[in-house]
């Protein structure tokens, strides 16, 4: 089910070309786990880059999600369902000189959502090499349909222009600063979700009919970060990401974030994140009637929140004795914990309660990856 | 100035900036700390890229949250 429709585009989105160099040669082989508001995802996760003569790179990726879903969604609307979704991606890169030129592609199947993207980069390095300029462009084409009615099928194409600067400030210091245009069009909202409308003819005291999204959706994000290597060989990064796009949601993101290495052989990451974002316009937990208004919404995506995220990392390297082609190895544990809270979007399972009095819907979700890294 | 003078003032200045040689303030041996391991915007694109995903799936907001660039000069 669509619970994960945007995944396509996100996941394995190539970012832009680091110019100047070419990623290492290394392979990544992770097993992810996600289990938050009655849904478990988890699943295997594989990345492996190689160059070749320096000026050429390939990487390939492999990822699949086994999803687990009795979500407040399913509870309160439908029954709940376990289903799987698959990714894979290729990239290829080109080092000249200064520029890096790289493409990719990907591809995203479920069993109710096909997504294909495709992404072009160019990216520079220039004044003195302590600045790298990097454009990119994307383009997603995805095809919609909806288990149980094999007469809907609907698309979306998605179109995202982006420009990263990433800018050597002193010998301690490198900013970032990126601003991204991602404008979608065709069939946005999911086919399953309904919203809620009062209805005195009902014994809970409201009804439910289908969500209904405009045709077409255009946001900028522009983000701005710092990262400090401080005296004592560790690392303090600091993040800011403001959005706002044509459905009226706007959002703040804040992040802090820092790194410890101990020895040459452990290194550990501490973060906290904060998020919070304003309705969509067209978004209500509770309509007053039927057909209140033409776009209905009551996805808890386009409800006001606020998140907050507590993150541990850990990692150890070693030189692998058995595989001698491994230059290097890594296992990681990453841990975050995260709390949603949402200002307009009631929790439904509670009984006895007038519409629109049930409590603000909150989750817990735990996130883990492991995962082993070998560089060759 | 008119709105027109100003941008075209800009764009003589930044044209006659490309005339001279911009000299790096950090000079290519003092990026040993930036060229660090630990100061990678993105150490394991393998977790990073699946963090923004668990994000995107469930926040409005989307893009600009890629960690990318490098800009270390250290090659």
């Amino acid at each position: 089910m669509q619970l994960i429709r945007r995944a396509a585009l996100f996941l394995l989105l190539p970012l832009p070309a680091v110019a100047g160099v070419l990623p290492e040669d290394r392979g990544d082989l992770m097993y992810h786990y996600y289990d938050g508001g009655g849904v478990t995802i988890d699943g295997p996760s594989v990345l492996v880059r190689k160059k070749f003569a320096e000026k050429y790179a390939v990487n390939a990726s492999y990822y699949v999600d086994m999803v687990s879903s009795a979500s407040i969604d399913v509870v309160t609307t439908a029954s709940p369902y376990d289903e799987e979704r698959t990714q894979y991606g290729v990239g290829f890169e080109y080092l000249r000189g200064k520029v890096t030129y790289a493409a990719s592609f990907s591809n995203s199947s479920e069993n109710d959502y096909d997504a294909d993207t495709a992404s072009v980069s160019i990216s520079q390095d220039m004044f003195g090499d302590l600045t790298t300029v990097a454009l990119f462009f994307t383009r997603g084409w995805d095809d919609v349909t909806r288990r149980g009615d094999a007469l809907f099928a609907d698309e979306i194409d998605r179109r995202i222009y982006g420009v990263d600067v990433s800018q050597v400030a002193t010998k301690n210091l490198i900013l970032g600063f990126a601003f991204e245009t991602i404008t979608e069009e065709g069939f946005l909202n999911n086919p399953y979700r309904q919203v809620r409308f009062l209805d005195p003819d009902a014994a809970t005291g409201y009804s439910y009919e289908f969500e209904r999204y405009p045709r077409t959706r255009t946001g900028n994000a522009f983000s701005a970060r710092a990262r400090w290597y401080l005296p004592y060989r560790a690392a303090l990064q600091g993040d800011y990401r403001f959005y706002s796009d044509t459905w009226e949601i706007q959002s703040n993101t804040a992040e802090v974030a820092y790194t410890h290495p101990l020895d040459d052989e452990w290194t550990f990451d501490v973060h906290y994140r904060f998020y919070t974002q304003t309705a969509a316009e067209f978004y209500s937990d509770l309509f007053p009637r039927e057909n209140f208004q033409n776009f209905l919404a009551r996805d808890k995506e386009l409800a006001s929140m606020q998140s907050h995220t507590l993150g541990f990392g850990v990692t150890y390297e070693f030189k692998p004795a058995k595989f001698e082609f491994l230059g290097k190895a890594a296992v990681n544990l990453k841990y975050d914990r995260i709390r949603f809270d949402y200002g307009d979007f009631r929790d439904l399972r509670p009984t006895g309660l007038a519409p629109g009095t049930e409590p603000p819907y909150q989750f817990d979700a735990d996130v883990i990856r492991l995962f082993f890294s070998g560089w060759f | 100035m008119s709105r027109a003078g100003s941008i075209a003032l800009l764009i003589a200045l930044f044209a006659l900036g490309g005339c001279s040689r911009l000299e790096p303030w950090v000079k290519p041996y003092e990026r040993e700390n930036i060229a660090d391991p630990i100061m990678a915007w993105d150490r394991d694109p393998v977790s990073s890229s699946y963090m923004r995903h668990v994000y995107e799936s469930r926040e409005g907001a989307r893009g600009a949250s890629g960690a990318s660039g490098g800009g270390c000069g250290c090659n």
